[in-house]
């Protein structure tokens, strides 16, 4: 393999991918420049053009649909399914054929990650379906031609920063990485997307970002992007006279994003016209929710307007007839979504578990509750420090497509500064963003520049400590499961690279039949050593993920049906992953435990 | 010179121009050159400059992206004559909105002179009369003064997308069928 020239940050977005890149130079004092790269995509069939972003949509044509060679570009002129542009137009027209959310499928523990489930929606027979896998594998492939197309060298051979969710589960990174691994890319590293948003900010700051921050200081990093939010914790601390930057917590999964807001726009615009006599079609509600979504922007963007008028144009030529026209107020706008999603509530108010309509899709778990502030105040509510006092930010970032609205901001450091002053602590320092729809991707190439020691680290390591639930020794009792204790295999902030074996009683498992165990996280327990056991605990402290499972296979001389004696071992790789095992010590052996990602729910 | 001889003139020109380069750029020179002409407008033959080949491909997929994005050709295509201006403005934003997300995508467009419309302009000896057109009482020598009616528009980038072999120019929307 060459030795790398560049270093790739890429951010594979729940509705956008971006790819930003810097050369390698020998120079190890100096940051490099960061670029982005455009990415040639189909825009309409037989039309190529190039833009920042490639939506993370996949359209699967039937094939009498298109002309042969509408979907070919620069890299692949036989190209058969399209990524980008024209697949997340195709997504209102032929919503069946066309995979979104993929990367939400990609992490929930109740659908078949490895099976053929994309799109979701889709009824047709003839319809060849794709697992969330492949469809991430298909963006990363996209991202790669393009990457080569651009600069002459693969991919594969320059030092590759992925980009994940902080809340992605042991799993769902693994998942990230297989199929990276399917587009041909080993060997790279994975980072967390609010990490990424401030490695961004660190390197548009340049030199001057110890102005800004200083020790003591903890910054929260809110990201809301198209489908996800994402909260972290980063704080500025000393060491040997230098400012280093520590990630102290990542929040929970939260499927709540732009997305969800346009729609509860739309749904309430069209109960409005619905109320008028008008009735609107599949295609002209997908016309009213983009006609929301940009009517929304502007309102947001611009206080001295009171309305804006949406036209949900008739499909036929005739642009005059049936044309139906709304109009959004800045009063529907504060309503639905400055106090819908982003409500003045307490730093002690929790989400509610009632769901709303509006808000749901079928398949993906949205989140319960809309109001983003509610989830902030119980992350915060969740984080304390080793003398158990809440950990309370004094400054704050924002990150993704939703926050670019002054006004969303605004509410958000309102609420954030109520809760504050309610603790007399002084307001929160709002650190000015970059670039918000590429700031993942360029923070991520900042990360691969740091990691060489060319620019500041944030240290973090895993952002949850893990359990394995073990069977209490007890008499069998019909009709009982047997009660579980839970055993911490890998420790919060557990550093990329390393090891950590549980001492202890062994367990003894039996040759030949597959094993399975529970499996928890927590985003909280922040104390818990390698092998301290919890007997009970609340689902607040500790999260259960699907279970984790191996098949001990029988090595030579060894019977069928025979107990082994194994410890358990975590490791850190140093792409980033979690991976598991059962250790035989005694024949210097070991099992790795996968994550069950079929879903049963 | 009658009519009669200068028509005599301009056809035995006329033929000599197609023929002969030589006197074609000579012809053209003395086109070019009007201040020249002291004499009231004459007839003058065609200039015989042999066009590139018409590359239509461009327009069409402009004209495409634009009633793609924007509704453009069904927009010119209506009888506008009839309809209510209420009925107008609602799907000019539409059309609008649309075909400024095409322009600013494909072109960057900026003002060819910066400054303020209304505002005092001189034009110094040898400005680009390309860039900036002289209107009212033109007479004399530059620098030229006179108030900036309007600032102009001129691209100073081009991204235009690239066509595949699946694709047909002359098609500048699909017929749909829904099934």
């Amino acid at each position: 393999m060459s030795e790398a020239k560049y270093i790739v940050g890429i951010d594979l977005g729940t509705s956008n991918c971006a790819l930003s890149f810097s050369v390698i130079t020998g120079d190890t004092n100096a940051t490099q420049t960061i670029e982005e790269l455009e990415l040639p995509q189909v825009t309409a069939p037989g039309t190529i053009e190039s833009r920042p972003l490639l939506p993370s949509f996949l359209y699967l044509p039937n094939e009498h649909e298109l002309a042969d060679g509408a979907l070919a570009l620069p890299w692949d002129d036989e190209a058969t399914v399209a990524v980008g542009s024209y697949a997340r137009s195709q997504s209102a027209k032929v919503p069946d054929r066309t995979v979104t959310s993929s990367k939400s499928w990609l992490c929930h523990d109740g659908a078949d990650r490895r099976g053929p489930i994309l799109p979701w929606a889709a009824r047709n027979p003839d319809i060849e379906k794709v697992s969330p896998i492949e469809t991430a594998t298909q963006f990363l492939l996209h991202l790669s031609a393009a990457f080569a197309d651009a600069t002459g060298v693969p991919l594969h051979e320059q030092q590759v920063v992925v980009t994940v969710p902080a809340s992605f589960d042991p799993a769902a990174r693994d998942l990230t990485v297989e199929a990276a691994e399917y587009a041909g890319l080993g060997g790279l590293s994975l980072l967390e997307e609010p990490q990424a948003a401030l490695y961004s900010w660190l390197d548009q700051q340049g030199n001057d970002w110890r102005k800004q921050l200083t020790v003591g200081d903890v910054v929260l990093v809110c990201d809301i992007g198209g489908g996800t939010t994402d909260f972290s914790l980063i704080a500025i601390t000393e060491s040997g006279g230098s400012l280093e930057l520590e990630r102290l917590a990542v929040g929970e999964h939260i499927l709540l994003g732009g997305d969800n807001m346009d729609f509860a726009l739309a749904f309430a615009l069209r109960k409005e016209l619905e109320s008028q006599g008008s009735k609107l079609d599949r295609w002209q509600l997908t016309s009213l929710v983009q006609g929301a979504r940009a009517a929304k922007e502007a309102l947001l963007a611009d206080p001295t307007l009171n309305t804006v008028p949406i036209v949900v144009p008739n499909r036929g030529s005739k642009l005059f007839q049936k044309n139906i026209k709304a109009e959004l107020s800045r009063q529907q706008v504060l309503d639905i979504v400055t106090d819908g999603f982003f409500p003045e509530c307490g730093a002690n108010d929790m989400p509610r578990q009632a769901r709303r309509t509006g808000l749901t899709q079928m398949g993906l778990p949205y989140a319960q509750d809309a109001a983003v502030t509610r989830h902030l105040a119980q992350f915060l509510a969740r984080q304390s420090n080793d003398t158990g006092d809440l950990i309370r930010p004094t400054a704050v970032l924002f990150n993704g497509g939703v926050l670019q609205s002054a006004e969303l901001r605004t509410r958000l450091v309102d609420v954030l500064n109520g809760w504050l002053s309610e603790e007399q602590l002084p307001p929160i320092k709002v650190l000015p963003g970059a670039k918000l729809d590429t700031a993942v991707a360029r923070g991520a190439t900042y990360y691969g520049q740091a990691k060489s020691g060319r620019g500041v680290r944030i240290r973090g390591g895993t952002a949850r400590s893990y359990y394995v639930g073990v069977e209490e020794p007890m008499p069998a009792v019909p009709g009982f499961e047997p009660p579980i204790y839970a055993i911490c295999v890998a420790p919060f902030g557990m550093e990329e690279g390393s090891d950590a074996h549980v001492e202890g009683e062994p367990l003894g498992l039996v040759i030949g039949e597959p094993a399975s165990f529970r499996f928890f996280s927590s985003t909280v327990r922040r104390g818990d050593a390698v092998g301290t056991i919890l007997q009970d605990w609340s689902d607040d402290d500790l999260t259960e993920l699907p279970a984790i499972e191996t098949q001990l296979s029988a090595g030579s001389g060894d019977d069928q049906n025979q107990l082994v004696e194994v410890v358990l071992q975590s490791s850190v790789t140093t792409t980033g992953t979690l991976a598991l095992y059962c250790v035989d010590r005694s024949q210097n052996r070991r099992w790795k435990l996968e994550f069950d990602v079929r879903g049963h729910n | 010179m009658g009519f009669i001889s200068r028509l005599g003139l301009a056809f035995g020109l006329f033929f000599k121009v197609l023929s002969d380069t030589a006197l074609a750029s000579r012809a053209a020179g003395l086109l070019t050159q009007p201040e020249e002409d002291t004499t009231p407008s004459s007839f003058v033959p065609e200039p015989a400059a042999t066009p590139e080949a018409p590359t239509d491909t461009s327009a069409l997929q402009l004209m495409a992206a634009l009633q793609r994005e924007g509704r453009f050709i069904d927009f010119v295509q209506e009888d506008v004559q009839s309809l209510a201006d209420d009925d107008i403005g609602g799907a000019a934003r539409l059309v609008h909105e649309g075909c400024r997300k095409v322009i600013s995508k494909w072109f960057t467009i900026t003002p060819v002179w910066p400054g303020e419309e209304g505002t005092s302009v001189t034009l110094e000896e040898g400005f680009d009369a390309k860039r900036v057109q002289l209107t009212g009482n033109v007479t004399g020598e530059p620098p030229f003064s006179g108030t900036l009616a309007h600032h102009g528009w001129a691209v100073d980038e081009t991204k235009l997308p690239t066509l595949t072999r699946g694709a047909d120019p002359s098609v500048l929307a699909p017929a749909e069928v829904e099934l």
